[in-house]
């Protein structure tokens, strides 16, 4: 047991890397995620060497150009003649560092041949500065999405577990009955009474909305679950006792009670939620194109043709894998703490 | 045995053959009718001569609606639908001329009006039961019927009337236009000759349009076709058998199709099909995309894949030009402003990278396009429109001279603004089924981002999509293609009429709404009543060309029709024209393994 506070800073060490390197995702990212490169349509990974076909060794990493074969539309060979040396921390297009300073630098880049370290998709658009910018959106929406969901399901949740009654009774029904609806085929009717024409801003708060609004259910039993044993405890009947009112009795008692209980489900719904944008924009529902988020870098692997022929348009969700990873071992050790620290007491 | 005997048992074997495949079945009913059933008139077929027997398997890619040809507009019904049944006169697929079908022959009279038609002797339906005139008549009055709804009736309206049909003999038979219609043989290819001794019932019961549903029984379902009904199994797959009374022959002298069945496999998707023909489940495989059939190409074994050239499909963005009136919001009413703007128009198909839609879209499998006629129609094209290649600077010009400015926007790119100083904002709609015409819409998109014009791309159901197009016009732009059945301009005339419903841009009209659209309407008026082909070119040229300086359809590209066959299918030639790869279905055979395996 001693260790697991060890255990749950690794974790948030490592999730803290991952979303720095999203976070900074336009210095990582050589290149814009919607500039087109018709020239180079499902281009495949570059691989970034040092040592050439001489067995010459180069200090400087270098890939190799690729060219399209002879009439051929996504055949591409290596042309080991020409080797292009990696450049790092050099100029390029333009981006506003966490979204706000406008910025030019890049960690790495070529001079005159573009480089996709991770091949580039249908429209010769770079997959690894897709998947970067793709994932700030993502991420962002998994967590105000998660956000969203546990402030209103905190609100009811602790308000309904404490003062109980009717206010319980309506919560408590309504809250199964959001849990009951077919969602998925509701937002589907939903989109044809949208207008045409949503902005990419708009069209995020509305996944962020839909997605957190409608998860506050199951936030909600939880609290008012911790809500309704915390208002038996004998410091809450003692401060009623003297007087407390309702809402200094909430703040005060109640909802400190259920901090722990709130964390843990951060840490299970911000990857459910991350799935539940994936999703939305997987079936058209989420992010419009041309901007990118996981989802949408994924759906085009609904078609056949890609699926068999690109291996590399999987990696968007590869990209997802140690987020994932990271949210649930920190959920794992977050509720073995609250273990550790219930047989203390 | 005597020389004389051998001939005289090869001309009974010879004899046995035309009565076992021709007549047979009903010979004992058939003797008090026996003028119509003694010799059947065969069509003798040039193509290369193949092997009886064998089952060929099909997909589709949804289950037919219908099989009554008189209602039937999916795909899928019209393709099984095109097996079944038969037409007095046919265009040969691959030449794109009418050839004789039902009918013997056909003569046009010297004023154009009139055409008469002898049919062929000894018809019979595929339930054995003769045909004749009557059916024609019959068929014909049933087409014309307004309560039937049936698609084709558009088409034998001419000049206001409708086409008058009328009887001479059993045989023979006149059919009379109020106006010259140009081409008129063209007609008849795709009207199923219907049966009178079982649709006349339903037909005076009203219960017509009910009839064919898929529950039919086969024995109620006859035509005139290779193959006739054998089984029908809900969800999963359509059995066709052979036709023992089809009219044409090899020229070897026996009767055809080759074939004894074919199998059309319902499966939900383009790539299901894929799947299937790659897993040898299914013989050929048509309608495929570009990406589809560069993965099929890549590893074919026993089977071989071809790239017929363009077809006949155009696809194109067009703008909303309804008047909308005072039901649309101000912001809408500000879009209509720019897209009636003909200027507008051109800067956008000035802009718009057409190389790059088909290489991108169709992996280089299509063509640019820069009006409704593509490369695969080999005799009506407009060769004076020019292919302007992509311009950046004409589409700003133009669009400075239609009083478009450009400011510098939040991100630091150039924003285009109208005189308001509103930005020059729009979606485009796309089918969200269709990934080919997401991506064109895409495409545009990034190419107006140049000009400074936001395009949003919103791909939507298709069902709605329609019914914003046709039904509540509230949208501004779309991307959408049409695929002609035929080259003849006529097949496409509910598209440049302004009263027609296909008239996407602002279907419908009562009146024509601009000078050019009613231009547009005189010509294709012209052309429909011009006697020499030469007078017809001259009129739908000039409407190619009226297209072009208006820009109603922004045309883009059209795709290769690309077909696969396993290497034992013979005589498989594909077309441009619809069906590609089943017009000459009664041709098809199916080789021995080992012949394939030397080739």
């Amino acid at each position: 047991m001693k260790n697991a506070p060890r255990k749950q800073r690794l974790v948030v060490a490592l999730l803290v890397l991952l979303h720095g390197v999203v976070l900074l995702g336009g210095f990582v990212a050589p290149y814009d995620p919607i500039r087109q490169n018709r020239e180079r349509p499902y281009a495949p990974p570059a691989g970034i060497h040092l040592v050439d076909g001489q067995g010459k060794f180069h200090f400087r990493p270098f890939v190799y150009a690729q060219r399209l074969r002879e009439g051929a539309f996504d055949q591409y060979e290596d042309d080991h003649a020409t080797l292009i040396p990696l450049k790092f921390f050099l100029s390029g297009a333009s981006y506003r560092l966490l979204g706000i300073i406008p910025a030019k630098a890049h960690l790495f880049g070529a001079d005159e041949e573009t480089v996709n370290l991770l091949g580039t998709d249908g429209y010769g658009r770079d997959l690894f500065s897709r998947i970067l910018y793709g994932g700030q959106i993502s991420l962002l929406a998994g967590l105000l999405a998660a956000s969203v969901s546990l402030l209103v399901g905190t609100i009811v949740g602790s308000a309904s577990g404490y003062l109980g009654g009717w206010t319980d009774s309506i919560a408590m029904r309504l809250a199964e009955l959001c849990l009951a609806l077919p969602w998925l085929y509701l937002l589907f009717g939903m989109r044809a009474f949208l207008p045409l024409l949503v902005s990419p801003v708009k069209a995020f708060l509305i996944v962020v909305t839909t997605i957190g609004v409608l998860g506050w259910a199951r936030p909600a039993r939880l609290v008012r679950g911790v809500a309704l044993s915390a208002k038996e405890r004998d410091f809450v009947r003692a401060a009623r006792g003297f007087g407390a009112s309702n809402s200094y009795i909430l703040r005060r008692h109640i909802l400190p009670q259920t901090k722990s209980v709130i964390l843990t489900q951060a840490t299970i719904l911000i990857p459910q939620y991350i799935l539940a944008e994936v999703t939305l924009s997987f079936l058209g529902l989420g992010i419009p194109e041309p901007a990118p988020s996981w989802g949408n870098l994924l759906s085009s692997l609904q078609q056949y043709s890609v699926l068999s022929s690109y291996w590399w348009m999987y990696l968007p969700a590869m990209a997802m894998v140690p987020f994932f990873f990271g949210y649930l071992a920190l959920s794992a050790a977050l509720q073995e703490g609250r273990r550790a620290a219930k047989m203390d007491l | 045995m005597t020389p004389k005997c051998l001939h005289a048992i090869r001309r009974a074997v010879w004899l046995g053959v035309v009565l076992t495949v021709g007549h047979f079945p009903c010979l004992a009913e058939a003797f008090p009718q026996s003028p119509q059933t003694t010799k059947t008139e065969f069509l003798v077929s040039r193509e290369v001569v193949g092997k009886r027997g064998g089952r060929l398997v099909l997909s589709l890619r949804a289950e037919p609606k219908t099989l009554n040809p008189i209602i039937a507009v999916d795909a899928p019904s019209r393709e099984v639908i095109g097996v079944m049944q038969a037409d007095l006169i046919h265009i040969n697929r691959s030449s794109q001329l009418t050839e004789p079908g039902l009918a013997k022959s056909c003569k046009v009279s010297k004023d154009g009006l009139e055409y008469s038609i002898e049919l062929r002797r000894g018809l019979q339906f595929s339930d054995g039961k003769p045909m004749d005139a009557d059916d024609v008549l019959f068929t014909f009055r049933v087409y014309l019927d307004e309560a039937i709804h049936a698609p084709q009736r558009d088409l034998l309206i001419v000049g206001g009337k409708p086409i008058e049909v009328r009887k001479v003999d059993a045989y023979h038979l006149v059919f009379r236009m109020v106006k010259p219609y140009g081409a008129g043989d063209r007609l008849f290819d795709g009207l199923a000759i219907l049966p009178r001794h079982l649709l006349e019932k339903p037909y005076q019961e009203g219960k017509l349009a009910q009839f064919g549903g898929l529950s039919v029984s086969p024995a109620e379902w006859v035509g005139l076709g290779p193959f006739r009904l054998k089984e029908y199994v809900a969800g999963q797959r359509i059995v066709l058998e052979r036709n023992p009374y089809y009219w044409k022959m090899d020229s070897n002298g026996s009767q055809l199709p080759y074939l004894d069945e074919i199998v059309f496999l319902f499966v939900p998707s383009a790539d299901a099909q894929v799947l299937r023909f790659q897993s040898g489940e299914t013989d050929i495989v048509a309608r495929l995309g570009a990406e589809n059939f560069s993965v099929l190409s890549r590893q074919a074994r026993g089977y071989s894949m071809t790239d017929a050239g363009p077809g006949l499909e155009y696809n194109f963005l067009f703008f909303n030009l309804n008047d909308t009136g005072a039901k649309s919001s101000p912001e809408a009413a500000r879009r209509q402003e720019w897209f009636r703007d003909v200027r507008f128009r051109q800067a956008i198909s000035a802009v718009v990278d057409r190389q790059a839609i088909v290489r991108l879209v169709y992996q280089g499998r299509g063509a640019a396009l820069w009006g409704p006629v593509t490369p695969g129609n080999k005799r009506w094209a407009n060769t004076e429109i020019k292919h302007p290649a992509r311009s950046l600077e004409r589409a700003r010009d133009l669009l400075r001279q239609a009083g478009f400015l450009w400011k510098d926007g939040s991100v630091g790119d150039q924003m285009l603004v109208d005189q308001h100083s509103s930005p020059v904002e729009f979606s485009i709609l796309t089918s969200a089924s269709n990934a080919d015409r997401t991506k064109m819409a895409t495409l545009i998109a990034d190419d107006l981002k140049q000009l400074g014009i936001r395009a949003q791309v919103v791909p939507l159901e298709f069902r709605s999509l329609l019914d914003r197009v046709n039904q509540t016009k509230d949208y501004d732009a779309c991307v959408l293609g049409l695929a002609s059945f035929d080259v003849d301009p006529n097949s496409d005339i509910n598209v440049w009429l302004s009263s027609g419903g296909t008239h996407l841009w602002n279907p419908s009209q009562a009146h024509p709404a601009t000078s050019w659209e009613a231009e547009i309407d005189k010509l294709m008026e012209q052309q429909l009543v011009a006697k020499s082909f030469e007078e017809r070119k001259k009129s739908y040229d000039r409407v190619q060309q009226i297209l072009d300086e208006n820009q109603p359809f922004i045309f883009l590209a059209t795709p290769d029709i690309l077909v696969g066959a396993k290497d034992n299918v013979g005589n498989f030639q594909p077309t441009v024209l619809e069906p590609y790869a089943l017009w000459n279905v009664e041709n098809l055979f199916l080789r021995n393994a080992s012949e394939t395996g030397g080739k």
